[in-house]
């Protein structure tokens, strides 16, 4: 019998529809693989299997019926960072430990209204920060590749390191994700998965724990580029309870899929090239260039002059907005509160001083140091003068270009504890993906490769504003080019 | 613009974040050599751009003035580290 739990999430759901299996026997399947692994992988930081198969059994009596929505039956991760209705969610912080949200983010809500099943929470980096979900309060997060050169626990990246890892490692068919700078694509890529952060507006922001606000933007992790199209129209939604979410019509970007690139003008920016890159990432990207030619596009050579200080401004803009986004972590509503204080402020101190961990600390600290009285025009608003240009740089090209190629990392995964030394190494893992951030476009990894030691390799396809037809149109002929077929050997 | 000891212990205070006095040094260190990094934000001309706060070109949307959700007290209390009689309960602020 095939095993159910390496499936794809579209043909999970056509044998869901056609009754081929029910929602309760791949639901219990994905169970027995997350109970076996997940000492060894610690992708998930709570496991609902009541509640998976209740919702398992409500879906098979609706698919019983000829019924159900786009998901019906689909078994998935969920990053902790979405809150949900009576089941713990914490973003990986210990501030946030024990934290029951007596309401559901509208991301989840809209997979629930679609009839998919939640197979559990995800471990992620502490409210986002990191690159290598190392930050977690609930530990690591290990990746189901290795590399042949060595036997070391590799990280699956971060911040959505649960999901990748849950995704590469069959313990569930898709799963959710967010991106603030990188944190959906640069996971994806370290797994040989494929991840998407859409437009920024696109997918509500209510319910998701918040790092930095005019960033953060949440989007699938799937293992095939039309998982991500389905997933992606369901998480997706105009909601009145996010101020920026965009009233714009979803649409079924599956219909994108076998379009080719013909007549399409691929941007290739020369700043992207940076110094120490490995000659496998420029060989890769090399490849995709190739692909994308010898599919019928124009390969056009672009300038993204600001491309250099994309990662400085992120770095001042996301501490700023995490530091006011944070201050609500006081102790005294929810979250954790020291038992012994002398005072209220040592009260507000300690309990931030307890719940929060080393990264959190230091970003917050940065955030409060630009926002503060004689630094903040120096730091903060030159910063968003600069993100500004950042923006500018892409509306100059888009004349000229229907999308943009780049690699998606810097490197592949690396093992853990590699980069724990230095911030600044962690921080340079974003160099590829935070520009799409600054300037709100959607943009995908797509698993294109391995490198000398098996490992996956992505590359990144950046559309313009709301046009993630056109980033599904190039990435479904990456995926077709590459046949990325390598999965990771069990050894959990 | 190095910072020194006194700033981040300033600075951690901001924050709100109990700092032990050994941890100063270590944090200063970091700190400078993010803030080092940073600096070449300086070199780019940003005369007469307008600062981007967001992404989404639309204005902020007006709704009416007018109660659209409540009457959840068990629900907002439900996750505060203490509470009575539907009210959080906080330490003794004022002495």
């Amino acid at each position: 019998m095939t095993d159910l739990t390496k499936l794809t999430l579209k043909a999970a759901i056509d044998g869901l529809k056609a009754r081929d299996f029910s929602s309760e026997e791949i639901t219990k399947a994905f169970v027995a693989n997350i109970d076996a692994a997940n000492p060894k992988l610690n992708a998930y930081v709570v496991q609902t299997t009541d509640k998976a198969l209740d919702m398992a059994r409500a879906s098979d009596a609706r698919l019983a019926k000829g019924e159900g929505g786009a998901l019906e039956g689909a078994p998935l991760g969920i990053k902790d960072l979405f809150c949900t209705d009576g089941v713990q969610t914490t973003a990986g912080s210990n501030m946030l430990r024990g934290f029951v949200p007596p309401y559901e983010s509208t991301v989840t809500s809209n997979l629930w209204a679609d009839g998919a099943v939640m197979l559990g929470k995800l471990n992620m980096d502490e409210f986002a920060m990191g690159s290598s979900n190392e930050t977690s309060a609930y530990g690591s997060v290990v990746n189901p590749w290795k590399s042949k050169a060595s036997n070391a626990d590799l990280t699956p990246g971060g911040s959505s390191g649960g999901s990748a890892s849950a995704v590469a490692g069959d313990l569930c068919l898709a799963a959710t994700a967010s991106d603030t700078g990188g944190s959906i694509r640069q996971p994806a890529a370290f797994t040989g998965t494929v991840g998407i952060k859409p437009t920024y507006g696109r997918a509500s922001r209510f319910g998701m724990v918040a790092f930095a606000s005019s960033l953060d933007q949440a989007g699938p992790i799937t293992r095939t580029v039309e998982d991500a199209a389905i997933m992606l129209r369901s998480m997706c939604s105009f909601d009145l309870k996010d101020s920026t979410s965009l009233d714009v019509e979803t649409p079924d970007w599956t219909a994108s899929l076998g379009k080719g690139v013909k007549g399409l003008r691929i941007g290739v920016p020369k700043e992207y090239v940076v110094d120490g890159m490995p000659t496998e990432i420029q060989a890769l990207w090399d490849q995709g260039v190739q692909w994308l030619k010898a599919a019928g596009a124009e390969i056009v050579e672009i300038s993204l002059p600001h491309t250099k200080y994309a990662l400085p401004t992120y770095y001042i803009v996301a501490p700023a907005e995490a530091s006011s986004n944070l201050a609500r972590y006081d102790g005294m509503r929810f979250g954790h509160r020291a038992g012994e204080a002398k005072s209220l402020t040592d009260l507000y101190e300690t309990s931030r001083a307890e719940g929060f961990g080393k990264e959190v600390q230091r970003r917050l600290t940065i955030g409060a140091y630009v926002l503060s009285a004689g630094f903040y025009d120096a730091y903060y608003v030159r910063a968003l003068k600069v993100r500004r240009r950042i923006a500018e740089d892409f509306d100059n090209v888009w004349g000229k270009v229907d999308a943009i190629l780049t690699p998606s990392t810097p490197s592949a995964a690396f093992a853990l504890g590699d980069k724990q030394i230095d911030p600044l190494q962690m921080y340079l893992n974003d160099i590829f993906t935070v520009t799409a951030n600054l300037a709100g476009l959607p943009g995908i990894s797509v698993p294109a490769g391995v490198d000398s030691g098996g490992l996956p390799l992505g590359l990144q396809v950046i559309g313009k504003a709301l046009d993630e037809a056109t980033v599904f149109q190039v990435a479904d002929v990456l995926e077709q080019a590459a046949g990325f077929t390598a999965r990771p050997d069990k050894w959990w | 613009m190095a910072v020194d000891v006194a700033t981040v212990r300033k600075v951690a205070h901001l924050a709100r974040i109990k700092t032990p006095e050994e941890r100063l040094e270590p944090l200063a260190q970091e700190l400078n050599g993010i803030l080092a990094w940073i600096e070449q934000l300086n070199e780019v001309d940003v005369s007469g751009v307008e600062p981007m706060t967001s992404n989404v070109a639309q204005p902020l949307r007006l709704r009416d003035d007018v109660v659209t959700d409540g009457a959840k007290v068990d629900a907002v209390l439900s996750n505060a580290p203490k509470s009575a009689d539907g009210f959080f309960v906080v330490p003794k602020v004022v002495e």
